[in-house]
């Protein structure tokens, strides 16, 4: 799937992004950093509140900035600052550079355009084809995503669509322009099982056709775990663990990751294994924990943990492995039988 | 099937729950959504089945009809002795409450503008309280799903977590010690984490109180962490039903064979991903004939399209309706 | 995300603050003078005070920004402060030393049509029978605004009762009761009003259940819908599930939850009836003189009297439309929070 090119295509540096509301500031993202190359893809995994999804928001400068939020750190796309481009610069980013493709298919839809409209508008607006070549690059598009009868389809409107087909148009559209960079943000969570893996498995064609980058943000780690090349995982707005996804899946050095790959039932088990859980809930985030976010769940911290936030290292674990932990599950030790996270039960 | 038939049913033994040629259809403008159509199942005591199926198979209509909740279009439930369908609305909502419900989306489960400690005990306000002292009563309600009692008693839904409403759903729903639980996807609209809380504590409540389970859901791992016995469901109709410990090597059927091909997994990576054609799937509306899922199966013929298959045993305790395994 | 809220800087609250006090009393002695000489013609008084109250208006809200830091709503918090300024009136009115304001014979010892001074003991005049205009303007909101609480209480319950179960029930009584109250909105109100106000004898009581009618079948209307809303949620479904018979349902389940947005439609139905019962009132075909009410003193202005002495239409005007405006304010503030669904239309 990876492609060696020159350089990174995006580099994100210690990205922040902050609300401030009425209850205080949420440091919603709190200094990530990540590269992605072109034909590689990196997935960003994390629950719910883990500052994920706003990441892919910041990265893709839809997050507006005034008195209500702050981002700092940089974007850089291709060497250009994505913060420091005037909103019209950053709006010719979004098609020809960056596509993106969100969670729910219906809402990225316009109920009231036909599908063909989707794609002609963006096609004409950007690449300023005539009216019969937006229509023939549309037609070629359903095609390469997929969608039986693409000249049909062109005249129907998005309800007449199952879900599976939406995400489809969604994607063609994403791709439109031919962009360097697609951000997809949940993109199967709405869909029926069996469709999931057939719009991760186009996915992945299209960026290995294309030499695309792609950033792949999702809470179901088994989608991730197949195909990614790279994954961050987030907690509480930081990263906790960075690496080639194979080799942190199979031997995760962050207490969190190990305990969030445990807790997912394994089809390979038993009927009514136990899983193991990790107790406590995340961080109130306008009162994150000083030191470790996940500290107070943690099953391996102590005094350091509490005090002192970890820096996301190098570890000598792995090629290209990165942890942000003061105790973390390194290979040699956690052959150790004293490493393991809270078990089912009162962890606190 | 996806078909019909009644060879999996154990109607020798004693049985918590049992359900016959379910049938719950709509009327819409364009027609009738054949929802479920002729659904049989049992469930022995302390059992649990799982009933496996993507959206529009009718799963979660199955699980409201058993509840009567409305009433289904056709044939009869059976909890414990007692016929449901047909009953007066009175005797029925009292003999219904040895069987409860747990939903998916915990918060909107809950009403907004009450406390904890009213909900979890709407049940007995109803049924009445017999000898229980209500304050105690709630905190050991509480603390049996993992709640600290002083922490959440006073709160309402919207300043709890979804996990954290879930368990009140659940104490809710066990706080009458019903025979029978229906949970209809409990754990899709939760985290990772929470998800693993929740199966746990369910697994719990069923030891400790005996229960029989009707676990609905759509994700084949969770399905298989909790059930005995699983039903795969397509539009309405049973594909499969077979023991959860043989679903990841002996599924027959080519849905359940589809549906664990489809789990996202690590082993991807080493597969090269080939772009796929979308398949669209048939209308409630207007069901394929024969078996249901002949449209978008591999193994499908004329045979298909003209009968319907019924289950059959293949292996002992595996029922499949397919012509072609 | 969580809906984040402006935070201001700190610096240069101090000198926001003073330019918003510069301003208020700018704006005050710009509506002062406009309100007292008669230098200028009369329309340009009333630009030139309108100007001074704006002006006023937007120094009171720079000031507050000022010394708390953060923006306040000062014509709501104005008109909540004349809310409690006529409801406290009303309320005490037998309490408080105000003149005469119905016996027309004591009347005949004081001036006529004295003109309004602050200092006097009629500081809003007398009318032609020489009965103090405060105390009518005092005694006249008691009434306005019990008529209008009165309608609104009966249209709330009835309306809010019959929607609600009509809304949970459906079939034949939801379709009576649709049919029923779509031929009550048919009848122009108006027609209807001065029909039953031909039938009804002409007191408080009665007024208000005549108001009450125009009330009844947009609150069914907001309580049906709103019970239709909640009786799909699931909480609805889960509490079916436990046993819940349908009393319960709806007293426990429904009620809590539609009782909010009711309550914020009929706030605004308060400004609506005090409206409808000043023209019932004008007409002279509500409460009759000399019992006042904003709608009859209004009435003394006609055939000529205004022209002459228009304090007469000035102060119960005014009240009027303060009142009105600021039960809108509320009302609107009411739906905003409890029913954001209405207040976008």
């Amino acid at each position: 799937m990876m492609t060696p090119s020159d350089g990174p295509l995006l580099v994100v540096d210690d990205l922040h992004t902050v609300f401030h509301t009425p209850r205080g500031e949420v440091r919603a993202v709190d200094g990530v950093s990540f590269q992605v190359a072109a034909g590689e893809t990196l997935g960003l995994v994390g629950e719910s509140g883990s500052g994920k999804s706003v990441l892919g928001r910041t990265v893709m400068g839809l997050i507006a900035t005034g008195p209500a939020t702050t981002v700092s750190g940089q974007v850089l796309l291709d060497g250009r600052d994505v913060h420091a481009l005037k909103p019209g610069q950053r709006r010719q980013l979004w098609g020809p550079e960056i596509g993106m493709v969100f969670q729910d298919p219906m809402t990225s839809l316009n109920p009231v355009k036909r599908v063909g409209t989707h794609l002609t508008e963006t096609l004409r607006r950007h690449l300023h084809c005539s009216r019969k070549e937006a229509t023939e690059r549309a037609v070629d598009l359903l095609n390469q995503v997929g969608i039986p009868e693409p000249v049909r389809r062109l005249t129907q409107y998005p309800h007449e669509l199952s879900g599976g087909m939406r995400q489809r148009v969604v994607i063609a559209t994403a791709l439109a322009c031919d962009p360097r960079l697609l951000i997809a943000d949940e993109p199967t969570t709405a869909l029926d099982v069996t469709v999931q893996k057939q719009i991760l498995d186009l996915l992945a064609s299209l960026v290995s056709e294309r030499t695309m980058a792609m950033i792949l943000i999702s809470h179901d780690l088994g989608a991730v775990a197949g195909r990614t090349d790279r994954v961050q995982v987030m907690y509480a707005g930081r990263t906790v663990e960075a690496g080639p996804t194979r080799t942190v899946f199979d031997s995760p050095d962050h207490p969190y990751t190990d305990a969030l790959l445990a807790s997912i039932p394994q089809l390979s088990d038993q009927p009514h294994t136990v899983l193991r859980t990790i107790e406590g809930n995340p961080p109130d985030m306008t009162r994150p924990p000083r030191g470790c976010r996940f500290g107070p769940r943690c099953g391996r911290a102590d005094d350091t943990c509490t005090d002192l936030m970890p820096a996301l290292v190098a570890v000598p674990d792995g090629p290209a492995r990165q942890v942000a932990c003061h105790h973390p599950l390194l290979s040699i030790e956690s052959l150790e039988p004293n490493a393991p996270l809270t078990e089912a039960g009162h962890g606190r | 099937m996806a078909g019909s038939g009644t060879a999996h049913l154990r109607p020798g033994q004693p049985r918590a729950l049992a359900v016959d040629d379910l049938v719950v259809e709509f009327p819409v403008r364009r027609g009738t959504v054949h929802a479920v159509s002729g659904l049989n199942l049992d469930l022995l005591p302390g059992e649990t089945l799982g009933i496996l199926g993507e959206s529009g198979c009718g799963k979660s209509s199955a699980g409201r009809a058993i509840m009567q909740l409305p009433p289904p279009t056709g044939g009869s439930v059976r909890l414990g002795e007692v016929e449901l369908t047909g009953m007066k609305a009175q005797p029925m909502r009292k003999a219904r409450s040895r069987m409860q419900l747990v939903l998916q989306d915990p918060v909107s489960a809950l009403n907004p503008r009450r406390k904890v400690k009213d909900l979890v005990v709407e049940g007995l306000e109803i049924w009445g309280w017999g000898d229980r002292d209500r304050a105690t009563f709630v905190d050991s309600l509480l603390s049996s799903v993992g709640l600290d009692p002083e922490a959440v008693r006073d709160r309402r839904p919207h300043e709890l977590s979804g996990g954290q409403c879930q368990r009140v759903c659940i104490a809710r729903s066990i706080a009458l010690e019903p025979d029978v639980l229906i949970c209809d996807e409990p754990v899709s609209s939760l985290d990772v984490s929470v998800q693993a809380q929740i199966l746990n504590l369910l697994e719990k409540a069923r030891e400790r109180l005996g229960l029989s389970m009707v676990f609905i859901a759509h994700d084949v791992a969770v399905v298989k962490n909790i059930s005995d016995r699983v039903m795969v469901m397509y539009l309405g109709k049973t594909c499969e039903v077979l023991p959860s410990a043989d679903l990841e090597n002996a599924a027959l059927h080519p849905y359940t064979r589809l549906l664990l091909a489809s789990v996202p997994s690590e082993a991807d990576a080493d597969r090269e991903a080939e772009p796929t054609t979308a398949v669209e799937m048939p209308s409630p509306l207007d069901p394929p004939s024969g078996c249901r899922f002949r449209t978008r199966c591999v193994l499908a013929t004329d045979r298909c399209a003209a009968e319907e298959p019924l289950l059959r045993e293949m292996n002992p305790g595996q029922f499949v309706a397919c012509h072609h395994v | 995300m969580l809906a984040p809220e402006p935070v201001r800087r700190r610096d240069g609250r101090t000198s926001l603050a003073l330019a918003g006090a510069a301003i208020l009393v700018a704006g005050l002695g710009l509506a002062g003078w406009a309100f007292t000489t008669d230098v200028v013609v009369t329309f340009v008084r009333m630009v030139l005070l309108a100007a001074g109250i704006l002006l006023a208006i937007t120094g009171l809200g720079r000031l507050f920004r000022g010394l708390l830091g953060r923006k306040v709503d000062v014509v709501f918090w104005l008109g909540m402060a004349w809310l409690v300024l006529v409801l406290g009136a009303a309320l005490c009115a037998p309490l408080l030393p105000l003149g005469n304001h119905d016996d027309s014979v004591a009347g005949l010892t004081e001036p006529i049509f004295a003109r309004p001074d602050l200092g006097s003991s009629h500081p809003f005049g007398t009318n032609n029978y020489g009965l103090d205009v405060l105390s009518r303007a005092v005694y006249g909101a008691r009434t306005s605004i019990l008529v209008a609480l009165l309608a609104v209480l009966i249209g709330t319950v009835v309306g809010g009762l019959v929607g609600m179960v009509s809304g949970f029930v459906r079939g034949t009584t939801d379709r009576v009761v649709g049919i029923l109250s779509n031929a009550l909105l048919a009848v122009p109100p108006l027609i209807l009003l001065i029909a039953l106000g031909s039938v009804l004898e002409p007191s408080v009581r009665s007024i208000a259940f005549a108001l009450s009618l125009l009330t009844i079948p947009s609150m069914v209307r907001l309580a049906r819908a709103n019970t239709i809303t909640v009786a799909e949620r699931e909480f609805v479904l889960a509490a079916r599930a436990l046993g819940a018979g349908r009393v319960r349902l709806l007293r426990r389940e429904v009620l809590p939850n539609v009782v909010l947005p009711v309550l914020s439609l009929a706030v605004v139905m308060i400004s609506v009836l005090v409206v409808a019962e000043a023209s019932l009132s004008f007409l002279g075909i509500g409460i009759e003189q000399p019992e006042p009410t904003w709608g009859n003193m209004i009435a003394e202005g006609q055939s000529g009297v205004m022209e002459k002495h228009p304090f007469i239409v000035v102060v119960p005007g005014v009240c009027l439309f303060l009142t009105v405006f600021s039960f809108n304010l509320l009302g609107e503030k009411a739906q905003k929070r409890w029913d954001p669904r209405s207040a976008k239309l």
